[in-house]
Parts: C-alpha cells; structure tokens; sequence
C-alpha cells in the first residue's frame, strides 16, 4: 500500500507531458516485445513433467561442460572482438575527426557499411577470401608453403565479428568527438598539453560516452550474435546453442529458452556494468560553437602515414564486400584464388526477378529506423532529464531487445498476433507486413537508442533551462533546442538502425507470409539454398550494400551541410 | 506400353480439367504453398503449373524444413496455407502426428508402391512422395587433386586416415536428409557397427555444418574437399559448372520427397490440382531439369532423361541393400539425433584427436609390426566405438520421453531430463576419446 501511494505521490509530482510518452513508450514495448518474448521464454521456468514452476533447469545449465564451455567461449570472443573492433575504430574515427583529412566523409561512409554484411554471402565470402583454401592462402600456400589459420575456430567468428561490428564503435566514437567543445581541447594546450597526452588526457576520456555505447554494443551484439558462429560452423557458443535447440523439430526441451534467458540477462548485466563505468562523471559541455575538435593539417610525411593505415583498415574491413563483389561477377568460383571467368548475368537475374525485394526492403527499414530515433530519442530524454520513477526500465527492457534471438521474437509474435484478425480483411494481424516493420524496430531500436542516449549525454542541462527561462515551452525546448543538439547521434542512430534492418533474417524469415511483402534478406535466404542461386544471391547482396551505402552517405552529406550552413563548422 | 497410356491418359485428363471451365471443380484463386525447396525447383514448376492452370495464383513461401513445420504448427489455429512440400519424410510424420494434414489420393496412376525398399506414399494418404532422392559422397576434383587424394566409393572409405580432415557433413538433428543418411547406415550395418562407422568417418571430419546445404555450398567453393550430401545437391552444383563428382554407396536409401495437403486448406480444389500437377507426366519432366536432378517417381519419366541418369526403377542395386524400417527409425529419432550431437558434433576436438593419434600409430605399425601396440590400438579403436546406450535402450520409449515435450499425465513416470542425459552421454564420449587417445599414443610409442 505505502508504495502505492508513494507512487502515486511522485506520479502527481511529474508534468503530464513526459508521463504520457513514457507509458506509450512502455505500452509499445510491452505490446510488441515483453509479451511476445514471454510468450516463448516461460518454458524455461516450466517442470516438462508438471507444467509448475522451477529453476531446476538453470541447474541443469550450470553443470552441462557443453554449455559452460559455450559460455566461455561466447564471452571470450565477446571480449576480443571489442578489443580488435576498437583498434580497427580508434584510429579511424581519430584521424577524420581530428585533422584535415581529404575523403573524410567517405571514409566515415565506406566505415559503416561492414555493418550491412548480408546474411549467408557475407561468411561465404570471407572463406572464398580468407578460409582455408580461400584466395589469401592458397596464394601463401603455391609461393610460400605457409597458411594462415584467420578463420579456423573461435578465430574465425572473433576476426569476422569484429569486421562486421566495429562500425558501432566509428560510428559513435566518431559522433563523440564532433561534439567535443574546442574550448576544451583548447585550454589544455595552453596548460601545455599536447600530442598523445592530450588525446589520453582530455579528447578520449570527453569522447567516451560513444566510445562506451559503442563498445558495449560490440560486446553484446557479439556475445548474442547467431549468424557467423553458425555460418563458419562454430556450435558451441551459447546463442548458435539457444537457437539449435529451439529450432530443431522434436527436440523441444528447455534448454534453449534458459539459454535465451541467460543471454537476455548477461546483455543487461554488461549495460548495466557500462552505465556504471559511466556514472558519476558528467561529460556535457556547454559551449556547442565549436563544431567539435580543431582539425589540424599533418605534415606530409604524417600524412602519408595516416593515409596507409586508413588505407590498410579500409582493405581490411571491405574484404567481404570485395569478396561479394568477385562472386556476383563470377561464373564458377571454386578452389582458386579467382573466379574462373567474369560475367554480368547475375545481374540480370536479379534485375528481372527481385525489384519487389529491393522496395520492401526501402520501405521496411526506413519506418523502422524512424520509429527507432523517435522512440530512443524519447526514452534518452525521459532517462536522462525526467524524474519518472521506473524511468531506467524503459532503458533496460528496450535494451533488452538486443539479446533477444530473433527466431524467438518470430515465434513470439506469430503467438501473439496470429489469432487476432486484422480489421476489414479479416486476415491473422501477424501476415500484416506493418508487424514485420514492428519486429525489425524492436529488433534495431537498442542501436538507435545507445545513439541517442549518447547524444543527450554530451548536451549540457543548462542549454535547456537557458532556453526555458528565456520562455520558450519544453516542448518548444526539446525540438528548438535538444533535438538539434543530438542531431549527430540521432542521425548515427538511424543509419545503425536503418542499414542493420535492411538485412536482417532471422525474425523475418518467421514473419514472411507472402512473396510479395517479403524483403531482401528472405530473397537473399532464397537464392542461397541452391548452387545455381550463389551468384545472384551475391548480386543482389550488392544491390543491398550500394544501396544502403548510398543512403548513408546520403545522410552524411545532409548533415555536413546543415552543419555548415548553421555556420558551426568555419 | 500401358504405362505410356496411362501417361497419355493422365495429361489429357489434365487437359480437359484445364479447359473446361464448366466443371465446378476448375480451380482458381490463390493457392499458398510452404516449401523447404530451392527456388530453381519451385519457380519451374509454378512456371509449368501457371501456364496449366492460369487462373491459380500460385505463392510460394520458403523455409527450411524444421522453420516450415512450426510454421505449420503456430499457424493452426487459423491456417492459411494449402500445401506443405518439402524432402524429409519424418517432417511429414511430424505434421501427421500433429494432425496437420489431410487425407487425399492422388488421381495420377502408374506411380509403383515403392522406390527402392522406400514405400513412395504414406499408407493413410496424408503426403505423397513425387521426387525421389539418394545419399551419397560427393566431392570436389580441384580439391582432391591439389591434396592428392583418391576418390571414395563406399562410406566405409571416408574412414581411411588419407581423408583426414578433409570431410564434412551437416548435423543429423539439423537436416532431415543427414539424419536419414546416419540412420540408414545404423540399419545397413547394424547399431554397434553402424555407430563405428559412424564415429571413424566421423574422426576425419573437417566440419559438421548446421544447414544441410552447407556442405554442398563448401565443396563447390572449395572450403573442404568431401560432403556426404543428397543427390540432387550433387547433381544440380555439377549442373550449374561447379567441378563437383558424386557417387552413390551401395548402402544407401532412395526416399522421396513429398507434398501434402494442409489440414483446412483454404483452396482445396486448387491443392488438389496442384498435386495431381506435379505427378502428371508434365509436371515429372520438370524433375529432370539440370538445375533440379532429381529422380522421378513416375518410371514413364525416365524415357526423356539424359542417358546416364540414374533410375532407381531399373538399377535395382540402387538403394535397394538396406530394408529401411520407418517404424525402428520413428522410434530413436530423437535420441540418435542427440547421440550424434553429444557423441560427435559437440565433441569433434576431442575425437579429431584421438582419430589422428590412432591413423599416426597405424601408419607407424605399417613399418614396424608390434603385438603389444596392436591390442593397444584395438582397445583405443573400442573405445572411440564404445557406445553409451544399447539398441534396446535407444528404441525404450522412457528414454526418448526426455526428448518429447508430450506429457500424458502427472503421474506419468518422470523420466530423466534431457539435459541430465546429455551431460552424461557428453562426458562419457569425452572420457572415451582422452582414453583412446592416450592408447593409441603410447601405441606409437611401441612402435617407433
């Protein structure tokens, strides 16, 4: 009772306005993943001889070697990618930030699109290219008699996972760093601080708001990630473990929603940890004038420097989309370093075959990277400004969406939405392609809302209250004001969100109902099931990176310019 | 003479239910099919079926085998699909049990009771078999040059040490077709023989891969050399210009694959027509397309294959040593499932190595004979063999109740759970193998 009332009391100290957005908010979330999943996930609390509740299966969890074994290795995996994911980051984010460099906007460009590896054709080109018999060693092997082992085991999933993730780290590192107040940077140096000092002392700890989003995403994005262990046929990490007990028919036990369970929790526990990291520190500036750090001009031999290491981790982080390029070209590609022969029929086939695909798709990620901004920019708001009680929760559940497996989101939603009849057609609301974008926003909505949280962070409170004792509403406040202070995360935010959605499956390939509503990634699934369909499925996985390449691009420029043209950036 | 009669009739009788619009029974509307297969194969029969029956839309949803029965399953209470059509029998059992299918008897005739030892129908009518389809090895002749290795012919020689490591297979609890492979050996050979066969090959294994078309995607590429694979895998990847070979052993199964229609079909009729389709002459010439290869049930269909087609109906050595048993095979589904997991996909490091250790002290009493070492190697080769259950324990229905989520009643005997069972299959295989292995190395030892 007294809690009751005790809410009630701090729910009658709050303005509406935030309240109301926090419960469509919550009721979003409930409505479309804490039921759905439930839904699935209560089996692991199930006796399967009684139907009453009990733990007895995580027991079981902890003493089966196969399962702790796959803890271990998910978790180390998990580790190292972050570690190599943020070598290959730091020194780019660092050197288009911070000096006068030509391309810089490419390069920030060309650095996401790892993020866009296509489900299947991605791991297939990384062994064309760098398996055991792919291009990289057979080539060491015929002149040198050497192999390097890049994708045998945990090494594989550690070297594509970091490829494949480590645009979260650019992406929000690099977004920390524009929002850095020169003032800053400029104070230590007439303290006398310079070179790397400066960087360890004052331009990296600023920074660290993206750099801690971004790794805590790497680091949870791979520990639940399912595709590459699966993919490069490494079984005994605990997501590819979940998933091939809860797909496999007849084996129906528990197992595999406690792992579910265990992976839902360690994702939190890792936000949790990171949110620690970051606590009592304030890392908003105020003065927003300076468009982030001064750029400096290198000297030429710097330059020349700076340009091979770019140019190395480009090379490096583009292999898979090399790799995808060659196989659309190619005619047969088999145990030799190149394709046989080159050829544009692929095209055509996909030309023909695929446009449906290509606009769904369009459609599909687009409304769910703008639900995603919406919806995180307002949970980093009510987080980090309202005094909502609960308010962390809608953090932690929404967060909670990234450890979700999507084939139990899949089957979540087909529980949940298949016997409610949509109005008018009378048809089950799950075949309804609006629930697709709702799973694929769900699915994305962590990315966008690290982003925003992030952005927010680096904004300072008193811009706010400036604004509110010069009159101006709060609503008026948060769109004049905050929202275009975050624009470079919430925009960071949409592209993750956009360009991972445009080829995610797994919860899709549950959701399909009809050809004609199914996007790229069932079209990609449907050509790589065949020998035939190897080389349009790799043509149309390039019609997915150009495209999702261009929009982010796109994005870049729109936002450069808007920078400039607010006259931030001289 | 009769059968090309019968052919004759069935496509006029097509023809005649295609053109005459006046039968209530000329189908329409939309008709929506779940099916695990390629597209190659489903867009050229609903090519062939659209031009047949123009006024059927035709939506093919595809997913794997294991995806497309829960599908099925989820999907029950308001379905709206009309036909399942996919490889693995045991799918079928599954969606039977569950009593997801109807009934219905195909109108096409000249379609024999069996391929091989395998029934081509269920007895109930719920699915039919229209394609048949073999295991067997296939490889990858760029690769066996570049590694200099003979080519295989029977499972037995996918245990030989020159094949170490270069092997790969997809896991039985994943794919249906492996799981029949695996469980055709056990019956060819027997239980414990058959698990040692199983476990040799096993030893050689490059990769165990979680989607059945994994192993023929990496042969084609080049990633390992051998997959143990379904026919038409094989067939299709050489006509599509990979320098892939295949062979089929003589012990091997020929199964069909199947469509059935769903229970509460929304459009009957049409699903109907469709499966008289494809078991018309017109619809089984599809089959022998080059990106399809598969093997037609209706023997009339052979006559326009390519000459050195296999036909299980005149090569009677073609899947005809094993008597496959479904009911024995039904009955240890889950749990050899699981023993292959536990026994061997989950512990392939351990077994690698004692498979190596076992090839290096053979290889070495090749030269130098040894009595001592020789029982030495036959203790660690029963060791790697050694089994946790027996073939009566596989079959006892209280063991495989660890694996069903079926529970009678409360009072129901609890059997032990299948994570408990697991554990202890796991650690016994690891033991074995950490024996076996250090057998084998003081074998070695001896014999240097």
């Amino acid at each position: 009772m007294t809690s009751l009332a005790l809410t009630r009391e701090s729910i009658a100290r709050v303005r509406p306005g935030p309240a109301v957005a926090a419960v469509l908010i919550a009721l979003f979330l409930l409505l479309f993943l804490v039921v759905p999943v439930v839904q699935v996930i209560f089996v692991a609390f199930q006796d399967k001889t009684t139907g009453s509740f009990t733990l007895i299966n995580f027991a079981d969890f902890f003493q089966n070697d196969l399962f702790m074994r796959s803890f271990w290795n998910s978790f180390y995996v998990s580790a190292m990618s972050v570690v190599v994911a943020s070598a290959l980051a730091l020194p780019l984010a660092y050197l288009t930030t911070r000096f006068e460099f030509r391309g810089a906007v490419l390069i920030q460009s060309l650095g996401i699109i790892p993020l866009i590896m296509p489900p299947f054709i991605g791991a297939v080109a990384m062994q064309l290219l760098f398996g055991r018999n792919g291009t990289v060693n057979l080539l060491l092997r015929d002149h040198f008699g050497i192999s390097i082992p890049f994708m045998e085991g945990l090494n594989g999933v550690i070297f594509v996972q970091s490829i494949h993730y480590f645009p979260f780290i650019l992406i929000n590192l690099s977004a920390s760093l524009k929002n850095i107040d020169r003032a800053m940077e400029e104070s230590a140096q007439n303290l006398g601080c310079h070179g790397f000092r400066l960087f360890r002392r004052i331009v990296f700890p600023l920074a660290m708001p993206g750099y801690v989003a971004g790794a805590s995403l790497v680091f949870i994005k791979v520990f639940d990630d399912l595709g590459t262990p699966l993919l490069l046929n490494v079984n005994d990490m605990l997501a590819p473990q979940a998933y091939l007990r809860i797909s496999s028919i007849g084996i129906a036990d528990p197992m595999g929603y406690v792992i579910s369970v265990v992976l839902i929790v360690c994702s939190l526990l890792a936000l949790w940890v990171s949110a620690l990291a970051m606590k009592g520190k304030d890392y908003a500036t105020v003065q927003r004038g300076g468009g982030g750090l001064a750029r400096r001009r290198m000297k030429p031999l710097e330059l020349v420097a700076a340009y091979a290491v770019v140019l190395l981790i480009l090379v490096l982080v583009l292999a898979p989309h090399i790799g995808l390029t060659l196989l659309s070209f190619a005619t047969i590609w088999s145990f030799s370093p190149f394709p046989d022969a080159f050829t544009m029929k692929h095209y055509g086939t996909v030309f023909l075959e695929s446009g449906q695909y290509i606009t769904n798709t369009l459609l599909y990620a687009s409304l769910a990277a703008l639900l995603d901004v919406v919806i995180g920019t307002a949970i980093a708001y009510l987080v980090l400004r309202s005094k909502l009680p609960g308010r962390q929760w809608l953090d932690y559940i929404a967060m909670a969406a990234l450890a979700v497996p999507g084939v139990v989101l899949g089957i979540g939603y087909l529980r949940s939405f298949y016997d409610v009849p949509m109005p008018f057609t009378g048809q089950p609301l799950s075949g309804f392609w609006l629930i697709l974008v709702f799973a694929l926003a769900i699915r994305r909505l962590p990315y966008a809302l690290r982003a925003c949280t992030a952005a927010l962070q680096q904004v300072s409170n008193s811009l706010e209250e400036a604004a509110e004792n010069l009159g101006a509403t709060k609503l008026r406040t948060i769109s004049r004001v905050v929202v275009p202070l975050m624009s470079g995360g919430i925009l960071a935010g949409f592209v993750t969100s956009f360009a991972t959605a445009a080829v995610e499956l797994s919860a899709t390939i549950m959701l399909v109902h009809s050809q004609s509503d199914a996007p790229l990634a069932y079209g990609l699934y449907v050509y790589m099931q065949s020998a035939a369909g190897r080389g349009p499925g790799a043509a149309l996985g390039v019609f997915a990176v150009v495209i999702v390449g261009l929009g982010t691009y796109l994005s870049h420029v729109i936002i450069e310019r808007g920078r400039r043209e607010r006259g931030q950036d001289h | 003479m009769s059968r090309t009669l019968h052919g004759v009739a069935a496509a006029l009788a097509v023809l005649l239910a295609s053109s005459t619009a006046a039968f209530a029974q000329d189908p329409s509307g939309k008709l929506v099919v779940v099916t695990s297969f390629p597209k190659d194969l489903t867009s050229a029969f609903q090519q062939a079926f659209q031009k047949a029956y123009p006024k059927v839309t035709l939506e093919v949803l595809n997913r794997n085998t294991n995806a497309g029965v829960k599908y099925l399953q989820e999907t029950a209470s308001n379905n709206g699909t009309d036909l399942f059509w996919a490889s693995a029998p045991d799918a079928f059992e599954v969606l039977k049990g569950a009593k997801l299918l109807q009934a219905y008897k195909p109108k096409v005739e000249g379609i024999p009771e069996k391929v091989g030892a395998y029934p081509i129908n269920d007895p109930e009518g719920m699915y039919a078999g229209f394609a048949a389809s073999g295991y067997g090895i296939m490889w990858n002749s760029r690769y066996m040059k570049a590694n200099e290795l003979p080519a295989p012919k029977e499972w037995s020689d996918l245990a030989k040490p020159v094949y170490y490591d270069h092997v790969a297979i997809s896991a039985p609890s994943r794919s249906g077709t492996t799981h029949l492979t695996i469980e055709t050996i056990l019956q060819g050979e027997g239980w414990e023989k058959g698990w040692r066969t199983n476990k040799e090959i096993a030893g050689n294994y490059r990769t165990i891969t979680e989607r059945s078309f994994g192993v023929p995607d990496g042969v084609n590429s080049g990633s390992f050399g051998i997959g143990i694979v379904i026919d038409f895998f094989a067939l299709s990847s050489q006509a599509s210009g990979f320098p892939v070979e295949f062979v089929y052993p003589t012990v091997t199964t020929i199964v069909p694959a199947n469509i059935g229609i769903v229970k509460n079909a929304p459009n009957k009729a049409a699903a109907e027509t469709f499966v008289d389709f494809i078991l018309s002459p017109q619809g089984q010439e599809v089959l022998l397309q080059p990106a399809i290869r598969r093997l037609p049930v209706n023997p009339a269909t052979y006559a326009k294959a390519p000459a050195d087609y296999p036909n299980p109906f005149k090569d009677t050595s073609l899947g005809s040593q094993v008597n496959f048993d479904v009911e024995v095979s039904q009955a240890r589904y889950n749990v050899v499932d699981a023993l292959f997991d536990q026994l061997i996909t989950f512990q392939l490091d351990g077994l690698k190595a004692a498979t190596r250790a076992i090839h290096q002290a053979d290889a070495a009493m090749a030269k130098k004979p040894n009595d001592k070492a020789k029982a030495l190697l036959a203790e660690a080769r029963d060791l790697v063999a050694a089994m946790p259950v027996t073939a009566q324990e596989a079959a006892d229905p209280q063991l495989a109740g660890a694996f069903t989520v079926e529970r009678k009643s409360a009072t129901d005997a609890v059997p032990e759970r299948q994570a408990q069972v697991e554990q202890k299959w796991a650690a016994f295989a690891k033991d074995n193998y950490a024996a076996a292995r250090k057998k084998a190395e003081e074998a070695l030892a001896l014999a240097r």
